[in-house]
């Protein structure tokens, strides 16, 4: 910040603290009582009357107490101003020295997991329990304990893959994140269009459809969306497609929430971890991912 | 009652204010029970977007403090001021307008929040138009009040009326500052304020709200309804002059202790923590100022519940008033921050102090009111007083409780570095805490229904005594 308010901050600072002191300090001595009176004031207001007992001397002294540690405090620490206190310190050198101090205890525990593989983490008890721990606070929230998924949020504990399910696959999936883009249809297919698409997607994992949309819906299929989800709409995992006949859903399987997908889209992110985690630390997720279906 | 001379008291708008505060209180508190139940049964939400916590929470703070607290301060600083200054209130239709404007604003609140129509500041959700209404009945109530205070028949400013006028000074600030917005359609708005700054602005704002309405008008309160209730002098003149003036100078500087290790520069927190911890001393001398008028009656307590409500709500003031600043040192919020400690102490103001003052000052002043002799029933406050005073010490000791166990599960660590509970373990371990919240709520609602009951059987019982209506000699 520029001097003048610098400046300006240190003077009202002190000046109220002072102002405080200088307060307290001139009632008690102008004390008219120095002990506790019965004698009152010579106003009263709708018959209240007041005294005028000393302060407290409890109370003074710990007003005293409060503001010899207020002025020790901003003596020591950042406070006025620019002025950066004696011990020099900030919460962003608390930070650093924390996260120094944590690097130091806890890198030689999880560098000794680095040089196992993904799929032989998922064997080790103990790198489990930790992958287990980080899963908890990192992962959960969108894929549930455990793993299982919600609405929109893949299960992990199944053999479903929408990218792969190795464990290199995996590790890269939570390093880099993901971007999973159904497009909308619904302007380009029409109503019609939709109903047909649907119907065909709902047959191909066995569910029951009427023949003759699911007839027209599969000739739009194989002109609009096989360029995805495939030929045989197995889906394609670089693309990360979904599989459509397997009869495992994402964003639900019943007829409303499929159409709603093709006419609106969707789309999935997975947030990528790079920056949050060292590579180490995904890599012990990564197993313990892989030791959910494994 | 006359109300052709005028010197004669306006009792006509105190009734009013004081009705509507056991009304508002009791809607209020019954959102705030819901929402806690909502809390333990999530069920409760019924899939219905305004009936969620998210929408219902801003609702309960805002009816509670505002709707409540604020009529309260209404209808006890317009008797109080009246009465110290022995003379009528100060401009008529203004006097009017407060009343009918204030009550306008919180049904407006009570219609857009559910809504989800929001600023998203904490205490301050109103959008514009709303905020607008909310000024012009402050300044209104400025110029009633001040202008009461200036046509005194009396030598001095009662010290009650100093802490009401510090209170109705400061919120005209504090709500015309933090409400500075760029408006874009007629229920949308943006800060003028942006990131860091604005988080300070709004806690400037929000931790004033506290100090200045929920602490210095609640004092001005205290200040006129201990005494008269205890039938004793103030203790100590001297006190409240050193404790009003470092109360109100160093409440400004507190708020940044509500952003402490966040991006708010550490000389910003620094100061903070400072001065809540100044500010102790400062909040106990009302307390002292108090419990000392008290010593030459405690023989009273046995025999008037309105009085037990005034002793325990000065207990609950000082209890907070040193949580406070405890809570404001940097070690000490670090544990505590975002946890159900920070909102066990918010309601042992808030139903402690804040409610069991104004309970106390209705219950001593709407006899006075409706000219009867005293309240209905004696015993209905008596069953009051311990309703209440068991619900808020169920409520802020699940609270402490809660809110210490989610601190430290929060910040527990393995061996390995590894945090050792997820969220929602610590969420799991939080059920019974909650369950015993709604319990405490729930006793502390039901007393303002039997004070309801109470105050009805008072408003239309066949007692009648003397109204004063203008000053004695």
């Amino acid at each position: 910040m520029t001097d003048f308010w610098s400046i300006w901050i240190s003077v009202i600072t002190i000046a109220v603290i002072a102002g405080c002191f200088l307060l307290v300090t001139h009632t008690r001595k102008s004390e008219i009582h120095k002990e506790t009176t019965t004698e009152v004031l010579d106003h009263s207001f709708d018959g209240v009357e007041e005294l005028d007992n000393p302060l407290p001397r409890w109370w003074f002294n710990m007003f005293m107490i409060t503001i010899v540690f207020g002025v020790v405090y901003l003596f020591l620490y950042p406070g006025l101003g620019n002025y950066k206190g004696y011990l020099n310190w900030t919460s962003y050198n608390q930070w650093e020295e924390e996260m120094a101090h944590a690097e130091e205890h806890y890198q030689p525990v999880f560098s000794r997991f680095a040089q196992l593989s993904v799929e032989q983490i998922s064997n080790d008890q103990k790198a489990l329990q930790i992958g287990q721990r980080m899963f908890a606070n990192n992962c959960a929230l969108c894929h549930g304990q455990g793993g299982v998924g919600a609405f929109g949020f893949p299960n992990l504990s199944d053999s479903d893959w929408l990218y792969g399910g190795d464990g290199a696959t995996i590790e890269t999936t939570i390093t880099n994140g993901r971007n999973g883009a159904m497009p909308p249809w619904g302007a380009v297919l029409g109503e019609e269009g939709i109903r047909n698409v649907t119907s065909y997607v709902l047959s191909l994992s066995g569910q029951e459809a009427n023949a003759k949309l699911v007839a027209q819906g599969k000739v739009t299929f194989q002109s609009t969306c096989v360029a995805c989800h495939g030929a045989d709409a197995k889906g394609i995992a670089a693309l990360g497609a979904p599989n459509l006949t397997d009869n495992v859903w994402l964003y639900g399987g019943s007829f409303e929430k499929v159409s709603h997908t093709i006419r609106q889209g969707r789309a999935g992110v997975m947030p990528a971890h790079k920056n949050l985690l060292n590579q180490d630390k995904i890599h012990l997720i990564a197993g313990y991912v892989y030791g959910l279906s494994h | 009652m006359s109300e052709t001379s005028p010197d004669t008291y306006n009792y006509k708008v105190v009734r009013q204010f004081a009705i509507m505060t056991v009304i508002w209180g009791i809607i209020g508190m019954s959102v705030g029970v819901f929402i806690a139940a909502q809390l333990v049964w999530p069920a409760l939400n019924f899939d219905t977007a305004w009936l969620s916590f998210g929408r219902l929470r801003p609702l309960h703070t805002n009816a509670v403090i505002f709707a409540f607290g604020g009529s309260a301060l209404f209808a006890t600083s317009y008797y109080v001021v009246q009465r110290t200054c022995q003379v009528r209130l100060f401009a008529e239709p203004l006097v009017k307008f407060t009343f009918w404007g204030w009550q306008a604003v919180i049904v407006a609140a009570a219609i857009t929040l559910p809504m989800g129509l929001t600023s998203t500041k904490e205490y301050a959700e109103l959008e514009w138009p709303i905020d607008i209404l909310l000024g012009l009945v402050w300044i209104s109530y400025a110029i009633v009040f001040l202008g009461t205070v200036a046509k005194r028949k009396t030598s001095h400013i009662y010290v009650g009326n100093w802490f009401y006028m510090a209170f109705i000074i400061t919120v005209a600030v504090l709500h015309i500052v933090n409400s500075a917005v760029v408006p874009v359609t007629l229920f949308k708005s943006y800060s003028v304020y942006a990131g860091t700054v604005d988080a300070m602005v709004q806690w400037w704002y929000g931790h004033n709200a506290v100090g200045f309405f929920l602490t210095a008008g609640f004092l001005g309160m205290m200040y006129y309804f201990v005494p008269k209730q205890a039938e004793r002098p103030i203790y100590s003149y001297r006190l409240s002059v050193v404790h009003f003036w470092a109360l109100i100078a160093t409440y400004m500087w507190a708020g940044g202790h509500h952003l402490h290790y966040s991006s708010l520069p550490d000389w910003t927190q620094s100061v903070a923590m400072v001065m809540s911890l100044i500010l102790l001393a400062p909040s106990w001398g009302g307390m002292i100022n108090g419990m000392m008028t008290l010593s030459g009656a405690w023989h009273k307590l046995r025999t008037d519940p309105i009085l037990r409500f005034l002793v325990v709500s000065l207990s609950f003031y000082g209890m907070a008033t040193f949580e406070g600043p405890m809570m404001a040192i940097k070690t000490v919020n670090a544990l505590s921050h975002n946890t159900d400690w920070t909102i066990g102490h918010v309601h042992s103001g808030a139903l402690g102090w804040v409610a069991m003052i104004s309970i106390g000052a209705l219950y001593h002043m709407i006899p006075k009111l409706y000219g009867k002799a005293s309240m209905y029933s004696i015993k209905l406050i008596n069953t009051h007083f311990w309703l209440a005073t068991i619900g808020t010490v169920l409520y802020v000791a699940a609270m402490w409780v809660n809110g210490i166990l989610q601190g430290l599960m929060w910040r527990a660590v393995n061996q390995d570095g590894t945090l050792t509970y997820s969220f929602v373990e610590a969420l799991e371990a939080s059920h019974m805490g909650y369950l015993v919240r709604v319990i405490g709520g729930s006793f502390f609602l039901t007393g303002m229904c039997i004070m309801a009951y109470n105050v009805w059987q008072t408003v239309r019982s066949d007692s009648r005594a003397p109204v004063l209506t203008s000053p004695t000699a």
